[in-house]
């Protein structure tokens, strides 16, 4: 475990290099000690692409008889049965390659003299079904060669023993086992700040507009700056007024994964070689890529999370011993206690990566069914090697066989695929693949990363002799978007993307297509307001002990301050651990407003069931809205007075049996949860991304999967499948998981105010109210307006 | 509105006049002609799943088939009709009633049992003729309608047919919401498919606008009611 910047990477193949020259030197066994000595694998094709070329340099130069190859999506056929018949001493891969590697034929042989693995990014890793699906490739691989080495590099994290656990095989009945721990320290202390304007920010919103001129100025004064932000849509944006404040022309350039993997590319190729003086970027350029040459960070936005920020940071100045600079820019008020509590977090070196996580099963089917194409097998071995990989030490004999049966027949209570199964079992009592088309179509679809299903974004071409007219073919492809997003569009709408405002101008045979929109024209994009991912838990505690806390505000910028006395003189400041909720009219409504602090999906889904208490308790809730900090309910019936009426409304409006069958009944109807069912479907190969001898794309899959979640929730509720979408959703989309650790603490510490009006916290979850659109610079006035407007009422 | 066409106040099951005969729309996806106590419904897809479990080895939920029965039986007792046609595309594909499962099987007889059932012939189950009861049609005339899966390509008044699945998109502030519908200008109608696993296509799709010359209106299948919706405010995809 090191600080980013360290050059761990590099030193975690130190002790093969010295092995194989070592081997190389004895000579004893010239033929059997040929053979794969270490493998390493990371997150990004890209950065094993990289470590490969900085592995070529010290090798040439010892001149070491050591044979370093990669394997990725880009490698060509020849050169992956070469590989396999002919293998490197080191080979650099990632873990979809690894899953196609041990469901290989002749695995076992490839990977008998394995000596070394190396899990690069671990931490980042690890948390997500990546983890999962590796966590049991390392398992297979500690089986076919039992003196395995296994090593881990990872960034610094809270909690190192889960990733020590999840190197090393676990064996069931006896205390987990872990791998040892080399941890550096030090590293020069990164310079981080706020960007300060010394002017007042608004409430609500996270483009930043204010603080382009200034960002801009930092690209100037730099030599290299990443441009770091959440959402695609924020980086279209950044990108967008970057330009029209770009009077020097300095290149800039824009990186997210919806851009044409070419352009991508020519950006990487053009970072690399030093010709770009700043790139605006999303979480895809977060890991490892070492540019060198980038001298600063601006971060646009909340961080959400003090580990992304320290990684983002780590971008800079990828050597130890000087320090890294960065900037956070906020883009609204809360945004600047988040972006505190990050510097915070960084001065102490605190973090906060999630808990290790539960093997998923989806991920699990994947897996059996890759077994089988490798070989035969005995299904109490795979059982036990199955449960010595971490995620999975808790899996139960009786799900193992759920699985298993899912493989083989789809796990249907009725037994209608009986003769179509694709695992069969042998008077051996060993499951073997139906046939070479099944191990085909589990080659053809391996991985858990499922992307939305996705359309290409085309320029057409608008004919001079008949205005109006959009030829469908013959202009350049831009990128993709997804599928949901181009549902929504409608014809002459206008959005962002590639750096220019485009007007849409239809779909035509699964392209959307598009002309340029006049110069001008104000994008009308819907907003995914704030950011992917959820304000993480550890930053909330700490905004929540900021605000708590009077003494903490002489460290925040004045206005920040300011704000805080005026919501204490109007209503009340929570405490570290209380819940504040405040309840108001305004015109017509009647208003309830709360203030859990733990992310906008927990908080979508506690808005959800509040409204359906709400609904059931007689008092008509019309509509509610979210953000990162809290939620806001309007009402046709007067809740304060309810309130008055009956003191402990508030309590049980709150209380934890909340998440019983409410949220069943809320969450099994939800788009999000057929969202996270379409995924498992995917990954457990329900439905197949691609299918031998078919050419076919997200869009082009037959049957709806809504319409299979539809028939499989009402015939069979306890399926395999939606018990891993239920299990996805506790932590994932729904963060049902959060919601529940809320409520329990909340219980006995609400703090319920009845106010005349709005209060200057409400006001800031207030603003979320009909934010659907907007952007640019027409919309953000008519925002700025509403805002001012409502403001005055709440400070007046 | 176009001519012929003559919408109640908005209902649950709205009426319309189709060639001076009564259709009621049914929420499920059907159509009920009281006068001549006939329910029709369209691309019933039965056994669509087992057939993907058999060309292409996905294993769906074996369920749809009892799912889309369940669904005509609510209608069926409600309507309790003394005849039921089935508009085409009843089954998937040819081999789908030997893939039927025994209960379900048993499902369609009762449903059978005691009226008269007409299978119109579609282009998924052209061949299907055998064991699963009821009679077989090319085509039905039922007073001034006349029954067929596929739309004719030349405009017949009082036509209606299946076969193309349409449904209607309306997308407004950001959101987008599609559904199955009925489309009709007064003079014929093409139906929704019924089967639980069917896909749909968007009405603003030419195969569809082509029938209607003149304009359509679309009747969207609601949660609680099915919604009248003029052609101008429907998307595309």
């Amino acid at each position: 475990m090191a600080p980013t910047g360290a050059g761990k990477t590099l030193a975690g193949f130190l002790p093969s290099l010295v092995a194989l020259s070592e081997r190389e030197a004895a000579k004893a066994e010239p033929k059997a000690a040929r053979g794969l000595h270490t493998l390493y694998v990371s997150p990004l094709k890209a950065l094993a692409v990289d470590i490969a070329r900085n592995l070529d340099t010290p090798i040439a130069e010892m001149a070491l008889p050591v044979r370093v190859e990669t394997r990725t999506g880009d490698t060509p056929a020849h050169k992956r049965t070469r590989q396999i018949s002919r293998p490197p001493d080191i080979l650099l891969t990632t873990p979809e390659q690894l899953a196609l590697l041990i469901a290989h034929r002749d695995a076992a042989a490839f990977f008998s003299g394995l000596r070394c693995v190396i899990l690069d990014e671990l931490h980042a890793l690890v948390t997500s079904k990546r983890g999962d699906l590796l966590a049991l490739a390392l398992a297979r691989l500690h089986r076919l060669s039992p003196d395995l080495a296994s090593i881990g590099l990872s960034a610094t994290v809270r909690e190192p023993d889960e990733l020590r656990k999840y190197l090393v095989p676990q064996r069931a009945d006896s205390p987990p086992a872990m791998a040892d721990l080399v941890t550096v320290r030090g590293g020069a202390k990164a310079d981080l700040r706020m960007l300060d304007l010394g002017r007042s920010l608004p409430i609500s919103g996270h483009t930043a507009w204010h603080s382009m001129p200034a960002i801009y100025d930092l690209v100037r004064a730099h030599r290299t700056t990443l441009v770091f932000v959440n959402t695609r849509l924020q980086a279209e944006y950044t990108f967008q007024e970057l330009w029209r404040l770009n009077d020097d022309a300095l290149p800039i350039a824009i990186h997210h994964g919806s851009l044409d993997a070419q352009q991508r590319r020519r950006v990487e190729a053009a970072m690399a070689a030093g010709q770009l003086r700043a790139i605006v970027c999303t979480a895809t350029l977060d890991l490892g890529i070492d540019w060198g040459d980038v001298d600063l960070v601006v971060n646009v936005g909340a961080p959400k999370g003090a580990s992304r920020i320290m990684q983002r940071i780590g971008r800079a100045n990828h050597r130890m011993d000087e320090p890294s600079k960065a900037y956070l820019v906020p883009g609204n008020r809360f945004e600047m206690l988040e972006c505190q509590a990050a510097l915070d977090a960084v001065e102490e070196a605190a973090q906060d990566t999630p808990d290790a996580r539960l093997g998923a099963l989806d991920v699990l089917a994947q897996h059996v069914l890759g077994m089988a194409c490798a070989d035969a097998f005995d299904p109490l071995g795979l059982y036990e090697e199955i449960v010595s990989a971490s995620p999975y030490a808790g899996l139960t004999w009786e799900s193992f066989e759920q699985v298993v049966d899912y493989v083989a027949t789809g796990g249907y209570a009725l037994r209608a695929y009986e003769r179509f199964a694709k695992i069969l079992r042998g008077p051996d009592g060993l499951w073997r693949v139906r046939d070479a088309r099944t191990a085909q179509a589990y080659r053809m679809n391996v991985g858990t990363i499922v992307e939305a299903a996705r359309v290409r974004v085309r320029l057409g071409r608008t004919l001079r002799s008949k205005p109006g007219t959009v030829l469908p073919k013959g202009g350049r492809v831009l990128g993709e978007i997804e599928d949901e997003f181009a549902d929504t569009l409608t014809i002459g709408d206008t959005f962002l993307f590639a750096g220019e405002t485009l007007r849409f101008e239809g779909l035509a045979e699964d392209e959307a297509l598009v002309t340029r929109a006049p110069l001008g024209t104000d994008p009308a994009i819907p907003s995914y307001a704030g950011a992917k991912f959820p304000l993480s838990t550890f930053l909330a505690e700490r905004v929540r002990a900021i605000i708590a806390d009077p003494f903490e505000w002489d460290r925040l910028p004045k206005q920040i301050g300011e704000y805080l006395q005026q919501q204490r003189r109007r209503s009340v400041l929570p405490g570290e651990r209380d819940l504040l909720v405040e309840t108001f009219p305004r015109g017509k409504r009647h208003y309830l407003t709360a203030f859990p602090f733990e992310g906008r999906l927990a908080h979508q889904t506690l808005g959800m069931l509040l409204t359906r208490r709400l609904e059931r308790d007689g008092l008509r809730p019309l509509g509610f809205a979210a953000n990162d900090y809290g939620i806001a309910i309007w009402t046709t019936r007067d809740v304060s007075e309810r309130a008055v009426l009956d003191p402990d409304f508030i309590g049980d409006l709150f209380a934890v049996d909340m998440l019983g069958d409410d949220l069943e009944a809320w969450l099994d109807e939800s788009a999000m949860m057929k969202r996270t069912f379409r995924q498992c479907a995917v990954i457990a190969g329900l439905i197949e991304r691609h299918h031998p001898g078919l050419k076919k794309s997200g869009r082009q899959v037959t049957i709806s999967t809504d319409l299979i979640y539809d028939v499989l929730r009402k015939h069979q509720p306890d399926h395999l499948l939606l018990r891993a979408a239920r299990q996805d959703a506790a932590t994932g989309l729904l963060d049902v998981r959060r919601l529940g650790m809320m409520l329990e603490r909340i219980q006995g510490r609400i703090i319920h105010r009845a106010l005349d009006r709005v209060s200057p916290l409400s006001v800031s979850v207030m603003l979320e109210i009909g934010r659907e659109r907007v952007y640019g610079e027409g919309a953000d006035e008519i925002l700025a307006e509403a805002e001012a407007e409502l403001l005055q009422e709440a400070l007046s | 509105m176009a001519a012929g066409l003559r919408l109640e106040k908005t209902h649950k099951h709205p009426t319309l006049l189709l060639a001076g005969e009564t259709l009621m729309l049914d929420l499920c996806g059907g159509v009920w002609l009281p006068e001549h106590r006939t329910l029709i419904v369209s691309d019933l897809h039965l056994e669509k799943g087992s057939s993907y479990a058999a060309r292409t080895g996905q294993f769906l939920p074996p369920y749809d088939t009892r799912e889309t029965l369940a669904c005509l039986h609510e209608a069926v007792t409600r309507h309790d009709p003394a005849r039921v046609v089935a508009l085409g595309d009843s089954f998937h594909d040819d081999r789908g009633p030997e893939r039927m499962e025994p209960g379900d099987r048993a499902m369609v007889a009762a449903l059978q049992e005691g009226r008269d059932w007409v299978w119109i012939a579609g282009n998924h189950d052209a061949a299907v003729s055998e064991g699963v009861g009821g009679r077989y049609a090319d085509a039905l005339t039922l007073g001034g309608l006349v029954l067929r899966h596929e739309p004719s390509a030349e405009p017949v008044i009082g036509e209606i047919a299946g076969h193309l699945h349409p449904c209607g998109k309306v997308a407004m502030r950001g959101r987008a919401v599609r559904r199955r519908c009925f489309v009709t200008d007064g003079t014929r109608l093409v139906m929704p498919a019924f089967g639980a696993y069917a896909g749909g296509l968007n009405v603003r799709d030419r195969a569809i606008e082509g029938l209607f010359p003149n304009g359509f209106t679309a009747h969207l299948l609601g949660d609680g009611r099915v919604f009248a919706i003029g052609r101008a405010q429907l998307a595309r995809d």
